[in-house]
């Protein structure tokens, strides 16, 4: 039975509405296997599994980090709360970092042939996270939750994968599809036109498209990575807006006109105080990460001019 | 046998706000609720049959007053809740009661006490308070008292405010009843009751730069009966016990409590389900139970690098964590209790489930508390919740408990097996049936 039932929309005792984001409708599937072969492993299976895997990853990253920006407005936002999020995308970021995904993906957009201006924040991002000799706090067994036999999914390559010696299941990509599987993009707060396009792919998509996932997909982490930039990066990357024909900022104002980017700033977050400058979103993630040293070689300097531009289309958006 | 639940369902109207903390006092004649919008209500255990051997107990409501109201912090442009998160209550020293209630920056002190009499007869003004006409008075006499209805009164006597940057979480008074403690996420502070003007800060974990923060407080009591010892208890699942003797400061824990993570069971979601949402000494001050997202468990003073027992609260939902991660559900708060003698160990959980775990026998049983299911005297049914595979009769199922019903707060009488078990906007108390 898809846990998607059980999942509710809470609101008893001030808790948070949280975005449910149809992943694999058009998500941000990537294959590795053009890539250098980066996170390439024997068997196309394998190859396969670790993109789901990276995939489900990277969707609780976005999924923690718009939990951290979009906090209750009027009341001081849970500090406990806040610190284990963050804690989390700290995990994930320092995993990701340590199993060269992150590389993987600078490498793959700063060579690509998509303009630069697309890849802004998600290029920004990695070039400035990667270092090579990265602080070993590091968790050395990639392991997931236990997955019950009976929840296991028809799709096996997300429910009985090892990425690593773990023997136990992959039940975090297991959930995280049930999370996904038939869910909408939802704004809280927002009206209806909202809702209706920031809707990704079509809205009744079902389990049946992620058995096609990997075989046939095109490589969505590219289109997804496009609208990173165009969103805010790394936090909305999975947002694909469908009405955005009149260019990114109009559909995404709409989308996000009441979001406070004071709250994109952690430590801002974390102290519970407004503080008047708004950063980049490039911002949230370095103030997280525990090591970031100097962009790597391969980020050349249009990476700085292209920051520019996303500052202002960032000013544009929330209003200033 | 395993004891029996009658149910004597007694609620509160459901229009009442959402209740936020549970208290017994010290003797169990108490029952006092906080709720989100700033009141307490007191119930008063009806001890008119306690001498007939099938006595059931009633609770009625003998005080309601608002503690706490909203407030706007003006330099941060934020609302400061009313909610209360804590009652504490004093030992009885005198005919009055006193509560400690705390929202997330005030801490009050409460005297509720009764008046059953008033005096009548005043020279100088008539029952109704108008004053009279002097000049008709006559006669001199003497204000007598005379029994009214009784009144409960409840007034403010102290409150402690300004101390606290970050949101209270936890209350304590101290067994030596001159002192308490107060903790917000990143300090406990040491009051005097009778001090408000200043608070003695003895824990600060605030680290110099607040990006760097990953770890806070979430709950601390003092020892029953060691005055200088208490505990507080973290998001990282550690538990440190502190002695006021030997510094001011107590950063330096004198015990660190932790249990050694299972690498097998590791994911994500590991610290989030670590972090402990309550900590209680026990009555005998011998153990102390943790309450973390998936487990309740049960430690030994002396020994600090496990714990003695481990219950599982409902370790179905080890596999939906991300799906409990994303609806926010995976921060619930869930407190725990103990029993009288230390024998039996009560939490709540979801579809309005709490648990009760007998430790001696290690058996444990589920209950629910709803209307359907309480009826007057009733025995309450045991649930089971069916984690997967073919569902038997009676079992619910892991994706059909409803998140939204969430028994956070619970409460055990001191002396009789009597329990107080919050819903969301529901109290209801069970008695144990006695055959």
């Amino acid at each position: 039975m898809s846990a998607c039932t059980l999942v509710s929309v809470s609101t008893v005792l001030g808790c948070h509405s949280c975005f449910r984001v149809d992943m694999f409708s058009k998500g941000t599937k990537r294959k590795f296997s053009d890539d250098g072969g980066e996170m390439s492993d024997e068997s196309l299976g394998g190859a396969n599994v670790s993109s789901s895997y990276n995939l489900q990853r990277q969707s609780l990253l976005d999924m923690s980090l718009i939990k951290l920006q979009l906090c209750h407005m009027l009341v001081e936002p849970n500090l406990c709360r806040s610190v284990l999020i963050a804690n989390t995308v700290r995990q994930i970021q320092e995993e990701m970092t340590h199993d060269g995904s992150w590389q993987a993906v600078t490498e793959a957009f700063c060579n690509g042939s998509q303009s630069p201006s697309e890849r802004l924040v998600a290029t920004e991002v990695l070039c400035r996270s990667r270092e090579q000799d990265a602080e070993p706090k590091l968790f050395s067994v990639i392991s997931y939750e236990g997955c019950r036999e009976e929840e296991v999914v028809a799709d096996e390559t997300l429910c009985s994968v090892s990425v690593s010696d773990a023997a136990s299941n992959v039940c975090l990509s297991e959930s995280v599809g049930h999370c996904w599987e038939t869910g909408e993009l939802r704004v809280v707060e927002s009206d209806e036109e909202t809702s209706e396009g920031s809707r990704l792919g079509p809205g009744d998509d079902d389990d049946d498209d992620e058995d096609d996932e990997d075989e046939d997909e095109v490589d969505e982490e590219e289109e997804s990575s496009r609208e990173d930039s165009k969103s805010m990066g790394q936090v909305f990357g999975t947002f694909e807006i469908k009405n955005g024909s009149s260019g990114p900022d109009s559909a995404l104002e709409e989308l996000f006109s009441d979001v406070d980017a004071s709250y994109y700033d952690l430590d801002t977050m974390l102290t519970g105080i407004q503080s008047a400058p708004k950063m980049g979103p490039y911002d949230l993630l370095d103030s997280l990460a525990p090591s970031h040293g100097p962009p790597s070689l391969g980020s050349p300097s249009n990476c700085r001019s292209d920051l520019n531009e996303l500052d202002h289309i960032m000013e544009i958006i929330v209003g200033s | 046998g395993s004891s029996k639940l009658n149910s004597m369902f007694t609620s509160v109207s459901p229009k009442a706000d959402i209740i936020s903390t549970v208290e017994f006092n010290h003797s169990g004649e108490l029952l006092a609720t906080g709720d989100k919008g700033g009141r307490v209500v007191i119930f008063q255990q009806d001890t008119e049959n306690k001498s007939l051997p099938q006595c059931r107990s009633e609770y009625n409501v003998y005080s309601t007053f608002q503690s706490h109201e909203p407030e706007f912090d003006y330099l941060k442009s934020l609302e400061i809740e009313e909610k209360i998160n804590k009652i504490r209550w004093l030992p009885q020293k005198n005919a009055a009661q006193f509560l400690l209630s705390t929202n997330d920056k005030t801490i009050k002190l409460w005297k509720i006490s009764e008046r059953d009499k008033r005096p009548e007869g005043y020279n100088l003004k008539e029952e109704d308070g108008r004053c009279r006409d002097s000049t008709t008075i006559t006669t001199l006499r003497v204000p007598v008292f005379r029994p009214m209805d009784l009144m409960v009164e409840a007034s403010p006597r102290r409150v402690f405010a300004n101390a606290h940057t970050y949101h209270i979480n936890s209350i304590s008074v101290n067994s030596d009843n001159e002192t308490y403690l107060s903790a917000d996420d990143l300090r406990v502070n040491l009051w005097h009751l009778e001090i408000t003007d200043r608070s003695f800060n003895i824990v600060d974990i605030k680290p110099a730069n607040m990006e760097e923060l990953t770890e806070v407080i979430t709950a601390a009591e003092f020892h029953p009966h060691q005055c200088n010892t208490f505990v507080y208890s973290s998001s990282k699942g550690t538990i440190r016990m502190c002695d006021m003797r030997a510094s001011a400061l107590c950063d330096k824990h004198s015990k660190l409590f932790e249990e050694p993570e299972d690498p097998s069971n590791r994911s994500f979601f590991s610290e989030i389900i670590s972090s402990i949402s309550d900590v209680k000494f026990s009555h005998s001050g011998r153990y102390m139970m943790t309450r973390d997202y998936l487990s309740v468990k049960i430690w030994d003073l002396n020994m600090e690098n496990r714990p003695v027992e481990t219950y599982q609260v409902h370790e179905y939902l080890r596999s939906k964590l991300c799906s409990l991660y994303e609806n926010d559900c995976i921060f619930d708060k869930f407190e725990c209790c103990w029993n009288g003698n230390d024998s039996v160990v009560m939490t709540g959980s979801y579809n309005n489930f709490f648990r009760m775990l007998e430790r001696t026998q290690r058996r444990d049983i589920t209950l629910e508390a709803s209307r359907e299911s309480s009826k007057a005297r009733q025995v309450l049914k045991p649930r089971r919740v069916c984690a997967g595979g073919k569902r038997k009769k009676d079992e619910i199922s892991v994706d059909s408990l409803d998140f939204n019903k969430k028994i956070l707060h619970t409460a055990w009488h001191p002396q009789e097996n009597i329990i107080a078990v919050a819903t969301t906007n529901n109290l209801y108390i069970f008695q144990e049936k006695v055959n």
